[in-house]
């Protein structure tokens, strides 16, 4: 398995759970200290941080110690792989829609020609 | 590559294939085709057609291509690039309504997700154009039962992962 493709899945077994997936569009507001993002999720504080711990992980997030507060941050780089990831899916599958494209225009075309002899025996 | 490959439509404007994601369980795909539904239904479900459309990126091709169109029937896929690697997936029919709708579960061979995923498509034909609408939604084994029966309802633990292996080239 390619190593971009592992990362991949740590991204989005990061982004499944949808508190994590809260935490990752909260800091896309901006960093924020984990007391700040308790409130504002309404969940414990042990929650928040074994979220943080896996966001982290998988190098969702970044923390610098502020004072006594641990400030949070979104590291971009995994979102932007999952970006290019979602873009090639995309390409693959305009890929195979445009040969669907070609294929149901030769169907097409073929049941036009044998409606035509069709109705020409019929005529005859 | 052992099976002729369609070309694109030279004439008519290539319609905008639509991804997005519903809740956080599923991938929704939409596009519009320039044919009949009946026609659409055949290229999705008759394996001579299938083997000619469904093969990815340059390099592919569709050796295996067996589809027992019926509910419980299965079907078996295999694609093989040119530098010999091969990817297989499988699945079974759940839901079948000519022309309509096709529900089946997914299993790529080499799936590290828990479970399988479950694959609805679904045709509307309006004007002579058919839209295809694709929705994955990623199950895990525990939930899939429940799942199937409450129709695809929540309760339903997931991810995305299986998908990496479409692109895996």
């Amino acid at each position: 398995m390619a190593r971009h493709i592992g990362l991949m899945i740590e991204t989005f077994k990061a982004l499944a759970d949808p508190n994590r997936f809260q935490i990752v569009e909260l800091l896309l507001q901006g960093p924020r200290p984990v007391g700040e993002m308790v409130d504002r999720l309404h969940l414990q504080q042990p929650q928040v941080s074994k979220h943080l711990r896996v966001l982290n992980a998988a190098g969702l997030v970044a923390v610098r110690v502020d004072a006594q507060r641990r400030i949070y941050a979104l590291r971009p780089e995994p979102l932007k792989a999952l970006e290019s990831w979602v873009e090639r899916y995309r390409r693959v599958w305009e890929q195979n829609f445009q040969r669907l494209d070609g294929l149901l225009e030769e169907i097409k075309s073929k049941e036009k020609k044998r409606g035509r002899k069709n109705r020409k025996s019929l005529t005859e | 590559m052992d099976a002729k490959t369609a070309k694109a439509s030279p004439n008519k404007q290539t319609e905008v294939l639509k991804l997005t994601t519903q809740g956080d369980r599923e991938i929704v795909m939409t596009r519009a085709f320039h044919a009949p539904r009946r026609l659409v239904f055949d290229a999705l479900t008759k394996p001579e057609l299938v083997k000619r459309w469904l093969i990815g990126p340059p390099g592919w091709s569709m050796p295996v291509c067996e589809i027992d169109l019926k509910v419980g029937g299965s079907y078996r896929y295999v694609w093989r690039h040119t530098d010999g690697k091969e990817m297989g997936v499988r699945g079974v029919y759940r839901d079948i309504v000519p022309q309509e709708r096709v529900i089946c579960t997914e299993r790529f061979d080499e799936a590290w997700y828990p479970g399988e995923a479950l694959l609805t498509t679904t045709l509307v034909e309006q004007d002579g154009k058919t839209t295809l609408t694709s929705t994955v939604l990623y199950v895990s084994k525990e939930a899939r039962d429940g799942v199937l029966k409450s129709g695809m309802e929540n309760g339903v633990a997931a991810s995305y992962d299986r998908l990496a292996e479409l692109v895996s080239s």
